[in-house]
């Protein structure tokens, strides 16, 4: 990975939750596209999407039948009407009563036909419609599975929108395909039919005819690209227009701030003048067709009616089969319009499902062992033992980790950036696998024990509070259904968060934004603070907030962070003094390594790093420029040696 | 018109559409009422329409002439058949002029598909012609509406349904021109002449072999109404679906640490089940529907084929086989067009919701806005001054006080502070020096000119806030510095830029200030964005400069390097400090402590130090962690 990357800031305001080497992937994601999903993949993408579709094989025979009779009675239609006008209406065999009764069985005949067309047309469009949404929820629900079960690091390596492309693009362009995809069985089959039926009629006006025909698949083949091309060019100015507008929108406070609407409405313009254009192109080509299809039929039904009708006249064809002609002629069209376009559709089918393939061949690196047991009688003590560990092959982020916290105890992690204190706490969870060394939680190995019962004995609280677009009550009680209302609320008092719920329109039952995002960084804070609390975990991690929070608030969350901490034991990641000092003891990384530890006081009289950043001044560690912490540290290790 | 206006209003009310017919009594007062607004909307659309007179006439001959072209097809293919025919029938057929006549009428069928197809084009890209510059004008006015309204608006309306307004419901405006406008005219004629034509033919066939158009008519609006709707519920269902999947993955450790796949799951699977349903629901719907048109279609025509047939057997009638062929055409032809029904209605529905939504924001008149012959701000030193200025947000939640009896001056050169509890009116009093919003009572003063007499571009071009939450526009970090100056020179960028401190981050970057911001560009930390800002900010030299809390993010050392590059350019402006941080401005000449929208205290630093009070408090809490408060409780 590259060291010297555009992404990267000043390490005074840049915090990162995640391992540093993450934040570069804007560098080159092709590559790391190449590294997530293992290159050689040859895809068997149609074999394995049959596995998929084999749960519902039998109704599918059913909907393929359907189809099948469907084509037939489409292609029964102008036959009946071509007997009909042979036997019963042709002047030579016109004879009373008799032809009045033939006439009678081919109406009734063709009626038939309309019924059948009508019950299987009916069946096949619920069938299949509903076997593909079907398959397409099982993909989609697979996908969705495998990702909760992923190993960590590659959903640090995976952006969220790439991933959701692949759930709902992917999967969107797969539904496309498969609601059409039987449906273009039909077409073919009905093609075929009608070619047959023209050369049973009479094979010289027949290739006439497909003469005709065939110009418009060809014309169909050069002028389909092109008009993709410009349909494609009309949307995407049509989303720089979007673009235009949405920033704007979001936007409007600068822009009015600075005076600046006049500039941006020429911007507009410009663009909402190139979509215009581009739109009233794309409408062109597009429209061109419809006379291409006109003039051809027209063509195909003059050379019927001049050719087969000089025929019929000549009585070597019949007088129906040149009215078949006719019906079957304006059949054609139709078929031949979606068959060139289920090609496309197919095409892009075949490359969503090779992702969607992709995402569920990431393999699963972190599971359960066979005799996995859950984590019970779990005293609440936490163990290192030799611990090395990284992200990257060769790059150990954390060497030789040694140390245990008792039961109760609250520990501090301290360190500047990259020294490892996240890499800490993500292992205690298993999030990632250790290559050496042992983590013992109430004495057992984390890898022993059942990864679904690590939840109940660790909680976790992040730098950045995550809320969920629910309720006040559902984001607090979160997994723990059994929680009470009661619960709930004892949890906010204690965090001191009820106060400002109550305020909210509904109180807990208010609806929270995206995020949270209706709520203050400190009142986010607390709800997860309540959160925590109502999961009640012997074990508490928390990643302090580093952001700046107005004195008020932080007053309030120190509080709640005692409150929270009671009675558990804690590991903190710290940055704020007042927290540091109240901890316990306090465990000092630097690349890595411990390089002290001890309790605020002794850590003063040792006299090194921690006690160099103390003796600084900052009420935040966070607040030291990066500079001096640069300085410290090469000031402890020099006093060292 | 009346009838299908009404039809829609009802088939698009969120009661139930299969009780179409068993509306009850009690909502028809507002149906009707909502039945004139959507008139008056579409109407609206329409005389916007109007505007271009010339293409629509010169669509209305292509409709006719694609109508008439149409409508000869089946015409010509009966005489084909006839002529055929009239070789049987006739004593002694000269076949010599029968091959002629047939000659012609494949020439003139040929000329007439031509002629439908060129003319068929030409009426539909007027259509569209139409539809996308009425969409273009809507959408110029639309952004300039926008950047007009005023802030309260822009609070009360969230951002996402003014971009779903600008997108969805002008497209949806366009879709209505499109199809709906020219479109009917086209039916109707076509629909109009075909039946005159066949009326004339044979009118009892000619009723029978129609019967199917209302059926099919009816049916094909329904199906577009409802699976419209069924869409947009469908829509709204993968939306919350699409949310639950997001969420789920962005917030996956907190769904890890917490073991809460289980419950994910369960949430995942509820929402994709709702979507199922709703998504097969329009699967039925289309087919249900679809069904029974062809049905209706089909079905007459077995009953066309047996009467025409038993017409053709007698011999009394003068109705010929061509006769037939002719209406068999002429109902296979028909058929399109009627299908088309739904799309025309559906589009009428659409287009007006969306004209209503639209409007309603184009019919908004800004709060805020020049007063009639406004002049220029005249600067003379730029000191700027509140007088007793009370204010309240106007809005649904009420009408609260925020600020209550304001006034301070702030002199050129001189720097005023403001700090107070969250949700004291800090931010709001920032926000009245440049007319975001009006006070009720009191007023502001720029050099003894009332703000609200002046020009709003004069009076925002003196004052410049420092936003609290940086919005940064995703372009190169020069297009953002220079913002508010689109045509600055480069090294007035480059100063602004080093004055924030971010010109060392900047030029170490490989594109420099060319480089992008956002998406595909870096991404900026809290205090970067920030200091961007504050160099946005200072580029237009604005003579009343205002930090809202704009250091927020940015460390206590890097702020200390900006005030200090700030005090050349300052040193004759007036400038007022916003912050929770009282490092960042107990320098600051007069101090304003706000609690609950008034001025509790006031003085300087030293002077609020030695009255001992809330300023004194909350300086305790902050420079000084008290060593004897066991913060840390009972760890």
């Amino acid at each position: 990975m590259a060291t010297t990357d555009a992404t990267q800031g000043s390490p005074a305001d840049e915090q990162s939750s995640r391992p540093q080497w993450v934040d570069q992937r804007n560098a080159n994601q092709e590559d790391l596209d190449q590294q997530i999903f293992s290159a050689g993949y040859n895809g068997d993408v149609v074999r394995r999407f049959l596995g998929f579709v084999s749960p519902y094989r039998n109704v599918l025979i059913i909907g393929v039948i359907a189809v099948i009779i469907f084509a037939l009675s489409v292609l029964a239609l102008p036959w009946i009407i071509r007997t009909t006008v042979n036997d019963v209406l042709d002047i030579t065999q016109r004879s009373g009563d008799d032809a009045r009764n033939i006439l009678y069985v081919m109406v009734g005949l063709f009626f038939g036909a309309v019924v059948l067309h009508v019950i299987v047309g009916y069946i096949q469009n619920i069938i299949v419609g509903r076997i593909a949404e079907h398959i397409l929820i099982d993909l989609r629900r697979a996908m969705y599975e495998h990702l909760q079960r992923v190993s960590m690091s590659f959903m640090d390596k995976t952006e969220v929108g790439r991933m959701m492309s692949r759930l709902q693009g992917d999967v969107a362009a797969l539904q496309e395909f498969l609601e059409t995809a039987v449906v273009s069985i039909g077409d073919f089959l009905l093609l075929f039919g009608i070619v047959i039926a023209m050369l049973i009629m009479d094979w010289r006006l027949a290739v006439l005819t497909f003469a005709v025909v065939s110009t418009l698949a060809i014309a169909r083949a050069v002028w389909l690209p092109i008009a993709r091309r410009a349909f494609l060019y009309s949307r995407q100015t049509a989303s720089i227009t979007s673009g235009a507008l949405a920033e704007n929108i979001n936007g409007v406070r600068v822009v009015q701030g600075m005076s600046r609407e006049h500039v941006n409405l020429d911007l507009f313009k410009e663009k909402a003048d190139e979509q215009l254009w581009a739109s009233k192109r794309a409408a062109r080509i597009g429209l061109i067709m419809i006379a291409m299809v006109d003039t051809l039929s027209g063509t195909a039904m003059a050379i019927i009616i001049v050719v087969g009708g000089s025929w019929v006249i000549g009585n070597s064809l019949e007088i129906g089969s040149m009215l078949a002609f006719i019906l079957y002629v304006q059949l054609f069209f139709d078929p031949i319009r979606s068959i060139t376009m289920h090609y496309a559709v197919f095409q892009r089918a075949m490359a969503s499902g090779e992702r969607i393939f992709e995402v569920l061949d990431v393999p699963i690196d972190i599971q359960d062992k066979d005799d996995a047991k859950p984590l019970v009688d779990n005293d609440g003590s936490v163990e290192f033992k030799n611990v090395t560990f990284g992200y990257l092959e060769d790059k150990p982020i954390l060497k030789d980790i040694n140390f245990r916290v008792e039961p109760g105890e609250t520990i501090a992690l301290v360190g500047p950036t990259g020294s490892g204190k996240t890499s800490i706490t993500s292992l205690l969870h298993r999030f990632y696998d250790i290559w050496e060394g042992e983590i013992l939680i109430g004495g057992k190995d984390v890898r022993d024990v059942e990864l679904s019962t690590l939840g109940n004995n660790i909680g976790m609280v992040l730098q950045e509070p995550y809320l969920f677009s629910s309720t006040v009550f559902e984001n607090i009680r979160y997994n723990k259904f059994d929680a009470t209302r009661e619960e709930v609320v004892a949890a906010a008092r204690a965090v001191g968060a009820h106060e400002f719920i109550m305020r909210l329109p509904n109180g807990y039952d208010t609806e929270l934004e995206q995020r949270g995002g209706n709520l203050s960084l400190g009142q986010r804070q607390l709800i997860s603070f309540a959160r925590a609390i109502v999961a009640d975990t012997k074990i508490l991690i928390l990643d302090e907030a580093t952001a700046s929070i107005d004195s008020y608030t932080e007053l309030l969350i120190q509080q709640a962070l005692a409150r929270l901490l009671e009675g558990r034991t804690g590991i903190v990641i710290a940055h704020r003094l007042a927290t540091i000092r109240g901890a316990d003891r306090i465990i000092v990384l630097q690349n890595g390594e411990i390089i002290e530890t001890g309790n605020h006081d002794e850590l003063i009289a040792h006299g090194g790093l921690y006690a160099r950043l103390y003796s600084m001044n900052y009420a935040s560690f966070d607040d030291i420029p990066d500079e001096l912490i640069a300085e410290a540290m090469e000031y402890s290790r020099t006093a060292a040696t | 018109m009346g009838f299908f206006i009404n039809l829609f209003t009802r088939l698009t009310m969120p009661t139930a559409v299969s009780a179409t017919t068993g509306t009850t009594r009690a909502s028809s007062r507002s149906d009707a009422e909502s039945e004139t607004g959507s008139f008056k909307v579409l109407m609206r659309i329409v005389r916007m329409a109007l505007d271009y007179p010339g293409l629509l006439a010169i669509g209305l001959v292509f409709i006719i002439g694609a109508s008439l072209f149409q409508l000869f097809i089946p015409l010509l293919i009966g005489d084909g058949v006839a002529t055929v025919e009239e070789a049987f029938t006739s004593p002694n057929p000269d076949t010599d002029t029968l091959q002629r006549t047939l000659l012609f009428t494949a020439l003139a069928l040929l000329g007439s598909a031509v002629l439908r197809g060129i003319f068929t084009f030409g009426h539909m890209y007027i259509s569209e012609n139409v539809a996308q510059r009425l969409g273009y004008r809507l959408r110029m006015l639309y952004y300039e509406k926008l950047q007009r309204l005023s802030f309260a608006y822009h609070d009360r309306v969230h951002t996402g349904d003014l971009l779903t307004r600008g997108l969805l419901d002008i497209e949806g405006i366009r879709a209505f021109a499109s199809r709906g406008l020219l479109r009917v005219v086209y039916l109707a004629i076509f629909v109009g002449t075909g039946t005159f034509l066949m009326m004339r033919v044979d009118w009892e066939l000619a009723l029978i072999s129609l019967s199917f158009v209302p059926i099919a008519g009816w049916r094909a609006i329904v199906a577009r109404l409802q699976t419209s709707r069924g869409w947009r519920l469908y829509q709204e269902e993968m939306g919350r679906l699409t949310k639950v999947m997001d969420e789920n993955l962005k917030g996956i450790r907190v769904v890890r640490s917490f073991s809460a796949e289980p419950y994910e799951m369960e949430k995942y699977d509820k929402s994709s089940n709702e979507a199922f349903t709703r998504a097969f629901h329009l699967v039925s719907v289309r087919s249900k529907n679809l069904s029974i048109i062809t049905l209706a279609f089909l079905g007459v025509m077995s009953i066309v084929l047996l009467v025409g047939g038993l017409k053709v057997l007698d011999e009394n009638d003068p109705f010929s086989l061509g006769h037939l062929a002719q209406f068999l055409a002429f109902m296979s032809i028909m058929q399109n067009p009627v299908r088309q029904l739904g799309m025309v209605v559906a589009g009428w529905a659409q287009g007006a919701t969306s004209g209503k939504r639209l409007f309603e924001v184009l019919d908004q008149i800004p709060e805020i806005d020049d007063k009639p012959g406004a002049k220029d701000l005249v600067l003379t030193d730029g000191a700027l001054r509140f007088e007793h200025v009370d204010f309240a947000y106007m809005d649904e939640y009420g009408d609260e006080q925020v600020l209550t009896d304001v006034s301070f001056e702030a002199r050129p050169g001189h720097t005023i502070g403001i700090v107070g509890p969250p949700g004291s009116g800090k931010s709001t009093l920032a926000h009245l020096i440049p007319r975001f919003y009006d006070p009720i009572a009191g007023r502001i003063l720029i050099d003894d000119q009332d703000i609200s007499d002046v020009t709003l571009s004069s009076l925002r071009r003196t004052v410049g806030v420092v936003e609290q939450d940086t919005f940064l526009f995703t372009t190169t970090i020069d297009n953002n510095v220079a913002y508010g100056d689109p045509w600055a020179e480069h090294r007035n960028i480059e100063s602004a830029t080093s004055h924030a401190q971010m010109s060392e981050y900047v030029e170490r970057l490989p594109s420099g200030y060319g480089t992008l911001i956002g998406e595909r560009g870096v991404s900026l930390s809290g205090g970067q964005r920030q200091r961007l800002s504050i160099a946005r900010s200072i580029m237009l030299h604005p003579q009343v400069i205002v930090f809202d809390d704009s250091t927020a993010a940015i460390d206590a050392a890097t702020e200390q390097r900006i005030r200090a590059a700030l005090q050349e350019v300052t040193a004759d402006r007036a400038t007022i400090i916003i912050s929770h941080r009282l490092s960042s401005l107990m320098h600051a000449n007069e101090i304003l402590f706000l609690e609950g929208g008034k001025i509790v205290e006031r003085g300087s630093h030293a002077e609020l130090l030695e009255l001992g009070g809330k300023y004194r408090d909350l300086y305790e809490l902050q420079i000084r962690p008290d060593d004897d408060v066991d913060v840390g409780g009972g760890i």
